[in-house]
């Protein structure tokens, strides 16, 4: 996976390609936990994620728990199987999810 | 005509895209829909991941075999350990429904798997967790 990382002042986008499994989650985790200091809003671009299973989901619970606190998180551009998941645990329910 | 492959390797997460890859090569013969390969996918890491993180106090094997039956689209699919007894279909199915605060992410993994697959079952045998699973990939 490749993570593809964008700041704009306080507003952070984060680009995921590949796949967010149990192997890559840990880099991405490394991201949440050490880069949102100051962040008021996280993007997450899901345009080329193809796949994530729930070593996935537990990092985006993290950034979702942690940007509740201190600003607004959103994902854009979800495709049809990464939104599949997202439906199918509930996870679509807390987390915000834009074209 | 049944088809069967098996692997076998250390049960480390980061063998994880040598099981994938495996499973990939061997469930081609049926032309999978994409989506099936997605679930599959996922129910291969769940059930993986969960043996290399847990199964052994330092390190072990695990075994994947797998059965194909072309004239079904049907794969079955072997998970097996040697190490403490566990099964997994046990643990508590997670609440879909709490709140952000109060969600965690135990059990999501097993639910993932049983939602994706037609059949589970487990099986304590010579000393090895055996979790069988069967899915149409039509």
């Amino acid at each position: 996976m490749e993570i593809k990382k964008q700041q704009t002042g306080s507003n952070l986008t984060i680009s995921l390609v590949g796949r967010l499994d149990a192997v890559t989650s840990p880099e991405l985790d490394k991201v949440v936990q050490k880069e949102l200091e100051g962040i008021t809003d996280l993007t997450f671009d899901m345009q080329e994620l193809v796949y994530v299973a729930s070593a996935g989901l537990r990092v985006l619970l993290v950034a979702q728990k942690r940007m509740k606190k201190q600003g607004n998180m959103k994902l854009i551009h979800v495709n049809k199987d990464v939104k599949e998941v997202l439906e199918m645990t509930g996870f679509i329910d807390f987390l915000t999810v834009e074209d | 005509m049944e088809m069967e492959k098996e692997l076998t390797l250390a049960a480390k997460v980061e063998n994880l895209d040598t099981v994938n890859e495996f499973v990939a090569s061997f469930i081609a013969p049926l032309a999978p829909s994409p989506k099936a390969v997605m679930q599959l996918d996922l129910v291969v890491e769940e059930l993986f991941v969960n043996v290399a993180s847990y199964a052994y106090e330092t390190e072990g094997d695990f075994t994947l075999r797998g059965k194909l039956d072309p004239a079904e689209a049907k794969v079955e699919l072997k998970f097996i350990d040697a190490g403490k007894p566990y099964n997994p279909l046990e643990k508590a199915e997670p609440d879909l429904d709490l709140s952000l605060e109060e969600r965690d992410i135990g059990g999501l993994g097993i639910f993932l798997v049983k939602k994706n697959v037609d059949d589970i079952e487990y099986q304590r045998s010579d000393g090895q967790n055996i979790l069988t699973i069967r899915k149409r990939l039509s």
